[in-house]
This record gives structure tokens, sequence and C-alpha cells, in this order.
């Protein structure tokens, strides 16, 4: 674990030293420490190392380092959404030792960014005022006005910031802009919002610089890591619908005159269940993992070629099709258009398309969808009709 | 990588720029940039219309139509005519995305 270097500065910062692992405890009141420190938690963070004694009260110290439940929490919360709330308390932490003059990071409470900020500031002394996003993303909180002007005015004027620091500089990540407007800040609050990079971890550049972000820490990014980040989020929940999916399939393929025949369900439906199956991972894995490479802007596009090109040649050249001309023309239409709309559903997480743009594709894509739907199964039945020798 | 071609919603009025700068702060996108005291619009089509910019414009020179919103919520939108919404909570784990 990291030594924090927890020297009283200045007057107004009495630092105390809490924890057992930390000798030397400079508190004169171990006790108040302690129980300052509990109170900040039912049991003790291993993220906390410590309090001071500040203008605005006893401060956590936060570890600028991640333990190894930190690091499963990332992979968590990467993974699936998390059931319960991944949050940090909101209020006033300190890193190191910091004093009147050290910078105030503004931070979302959702853990994750939380800990991606406290282990930017590594090395580094500061404040960290984490507003209350409802365990919510910077950017998804400023997008939702929650990482905003009235929350952090609250924040900075009800913890009394301006007696903490004899600066009026507040550092916001920048993707914070969606939803605080800075102006607006310093009129209620006299304090100055310097937006920052958009990742922490461009953090010690951008202060070393003075203030001054590069033009690549002020541009967003979409790197293969990012999307490839994101595709749990875009396969999980298609995959949970796929099993609804299957029943409709194997429903169709085992529809007899005389009833639904399980064996007949399954000889005739497998190859459109793997087809299926293939079509949502066309539009969930394949299209945002190829993105910049798959032609054309449209998402809508993207993944219906992503979809037709690994579709159109199973079904053609390998024993996934071939059963009939029309089944086969049934699930070239059909699966390509599943890649597409699933395909389509990603620009929620992509950082460069609009609103507008979404809604422009759906007015053209949706009735396409509803069309691909009822002609894929018009030619099923034709097919169902022939087999059953009423065609 | 950009998106459809003009169909961002930004708009940039020069008239009431002061120069301030602040919009190249903001923008994730370098979508302005300051010349001869002046932002310019230097590809509209890199906008995500996320708003930094007018929210932060002084000086009420832009305007973009922001809205939070995704596809599924869209076409909920299309089907009942209602105003998309759109819930951050479920996987508010992503770093990047929103819906
Ligand atoms: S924020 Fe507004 S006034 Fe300032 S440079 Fe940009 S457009 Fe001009
Ligand atoms: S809306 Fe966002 S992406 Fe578009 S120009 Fe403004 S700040 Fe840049």
């Amino acid at each position: 674990m990291k030594k924090l270097e927890l020297q009283p500065s200045s007057p107004e910062t009495q630092a105390f030293r809490g924890g057992q692992k930390h000798a030397g405890v400079l508190s004169q009141n171990p006790k108040a420490v302690m129980n300052a420190l509990s109170s900040f938690s039912h049991q003790q963070q291993p993220w906390i190392s410590g309090v001071l004694n500040t203008a605005c009260g006893l401060v956590p110290v936060v570890s600028t380092e991640w333990s190894s439940a930190e690091r499963r929490g990332r992979l968590r919360s990467r993974i699936s959404a998390f059931r319960d709330r991944y949050a940090v308390r909101p209020g006033l932490y300190a890193v190191g030792a910091p004093d009147s003059s050290s910078d105030i990071f503004v931070s979302a409470n959702y853990k994750l960014s939380f800990d991606i900020l406290r282990r930017s500031l590594a090395g580094m002394t500061g404040w960290i005022l984490v507003l209350d996003t409802k365990g919510i993303n910077v950017w998804c909180a400023a997008g939702k006005g929650t990482f905003g002007t009235a929350e952090l005015a609250k924040r900075v004027l009800g913890l009394n910031i301006a007696g903490l620091v004899t600066h009026s500089r507040l550092i916001l990540p920048q993707l914070g802009a969606t939803g605080v407007n800075a102006a607006e800040v310093r009129k209620k609050t006299g304090f100055t919002v310097r937006f920052g990079p958009v990742n922490a971890k461009d953090i010690p550049a951008y202060v070393r610089a003075g203030y001054r972000a590069t033009p690549a820490m002020r541009t967003i990014r979409f790197t293969l890591a990012d999307r490839l980040v994101l595709t749990p989020m875009e396969v999980n929940p298609a995959l949970r619908r796929f099993p609804l999916a299957a029943l409709v399939i194997l429903a169709i393929f085992g529809l007899q005159p005389s009833g639904i025949i399980f064996k007949n369900a399954w000889t005739g439906g497998w190859p459109f269940l793997v087809l299926c199956l293939t079509g949502l991972l066309a539009g969930t894995l394949v299209t945002p993992a190829f993105l910049p490479v798959i032609p054309f802007r449209s998402f809508a596009l993207k993944g219906l070629a992503a979809g037709a090109a690994v579709i159109a040649p199973l079904v053609l050249m390998t024993p996934l099709g071939g059963a009939s001309p029309l089944l086969d023309a049934a699930a070239i239409v059909l699966f390509p258009l599943v890649a597409s709309y699933l395909a389509l559903q990603f620009t929620g997480s992509t950082t460069f398309t609009t609103i507008s743009g979404v809604k422009k594709e759906l007015k053209f894509w949706l009735p396409v969808y509803i069309a691909g739907i009822a002609v894929s199964l018009v030619l099923i039945i034709i097919h169902k009709l022939e087999s059953w020798g009423l065609a | 990588m950009k998106y459809l071609k003009n169909v961002a919603t930004l708009a940039y009025d020069p008239g009431r720029c002061t120069g301030c700068g602040r919009c190249t702060e903001v923008c994730p996108h370098a979508v302005f940039e300051m010349q001869y005291g002046k932002a310019h619009i230097t590809d509209k089509d890199l906008c995500m219309e996320c708003g930094a910019c007018a929210l932060n414009c002084e000086f009420g020179a832009i305007t973009v139509g922001s809205g939070v919103g995704c596809a599924s919520a869209i076409i909920r939108s299309m089907l009942t005519g209602g105003e998309p919404t759109c819930g951050c909570g479920g996987n508010a784990g992503t770093s990047t995305g929103c819906c």
C-alpha cells in the first residue's frame, strides 16, 4: 500500500492519520477519528486510508491504489448491470495531504468513475468533490442533468467549499459539460469551472501544463477496446431474448396439421436457431468490433451488411441452408435484418451518433423491419403448406 | 468515424460569438475551432448533439437539439406517439455509452 504523506500543511487542514496500518497517529483523539471513519461506511472501506480535519469538517483520505475487490468490481460492472448500485457516498474526499491551495476535482458518485479518478491522481494532492449522480457515470448523468449545475452548486455551497480553499477553481471532467453550465455555476457559487480532459488519466498532464488540455485530451475516441468493452452490454440483453425467439422458431417448425410435433421442431428448426444466434451476434458483436471498417455511415446498413456477410454464406454454402429455397430465402431476409436492428441499438452506446440521426434511420428502417418479418413469415408459411401437400 | 451526413441539428450564429473559446473547451469532437477571434465550425457531421456547447455558450451563439434517447426508446415513442424517454439505470456501468 502506498504511504500517504499526511502532514498538517496549513492551520485549517490539520491532518490526522487514521487506520491501524499507518504508524504514528497524529490524532489528538484517535477515537474521534475512528468514529468519523465508521460514519463514512458501516465497515471501513479499504480505499479510505485516513481522515483529515478540515474547515469542512472531517474528510476521508482516499488511497490512489486499487484493491483486488475494486478490480473485480470493474469487471463485473462491464459484464452486467449491477443489481445493487455501485455507488460512493457523495461529498468531499482528500487525496494525499491537500491544503487550501489544492485543486478540487469533481466526480460522479459511480464507484468506477470515482475509482478511475483517484487512481489517476496517484502522487498528487487534491480534493475530490463527489456529486450525487445516483450511482451513474459522468457522461450518462450529465445527459440526464444529475451531474449538473444545480447539484454542483448545491454541494459547493452546502459543504462551504469556499471556506476550504483560497482559490476559486473547480476542475470538472470535460464530459460533464453536457450537464453543467459553467457561467451559471460561477454566478451561483463564485467558483470558476474549468473543464479538464475527457479521460481522468490525462489529469496529471493537464495540471502540469497549467490547466491546459491538448486537442487529443479534449476529444473522445472510440477505439476497438472501447467498443469491445461495451459489447457485453449489447450481447447479454439480446441473448436474454433469444429463448423466446427460439421457442417461436421451434413452434413454427414443429407445427403440423395434427399439432406441434417436437421431433419435427428440432430437425427442421435447428438451422434457424443457429442462424438466429448468428444474426444476433453479427449485430451485437461483429458490428461493434468492426465498426470503422464496415462500409456505410448508417448503423442499420452496417448491421445489415455484417448480418448478410455472415448469414448468406452460411445459408448458401453449409448444411444450415438447402432444406428448401423458400426457407433459405426467409433466412436470408430475416436474420440480416435482426443484425441490422441490433446494430442500430448500439448507437445508444457510441460516442459519435446523434439522436436526430437515429430517428431518421428508424423512420426508414422500422417499416423495413416489419415488412421483412412479414415477408419471411409468408415464405415460411408457403413452405409449410407445400410440405403438407396443400400448395 | 462519422455518422450520417447533414443530420446534426447544430446551428451557430457567428454574429453573437464573442470569441470566448468555451465551445472549443467543451466539445468532445473538436467541432469548433477559433479563427480570427471567432468560433468556426470545422465539420458539422462530427457533432453528436451532446449539447455541451449550447449549454455553455454564454452568448447564445449556439443551438443544438440534444435529447436523450436510444433506438428502443425512439421506437417506443414512434409507436405510441410520445417523447422518447430513456432509463439510464439499466446499464449505467458503461463508460462512454448511455442507454
Ligand atoms: S462559446 Fe459561444 S461565444 Fe464563446 S467562442 Fe464559442 S460560440 Fe463564441
Ligand atoms: S453538441 Fe456536443 S458534439 Fe456537437 S458541437 Fe456541441 S459540444 Fe460538440
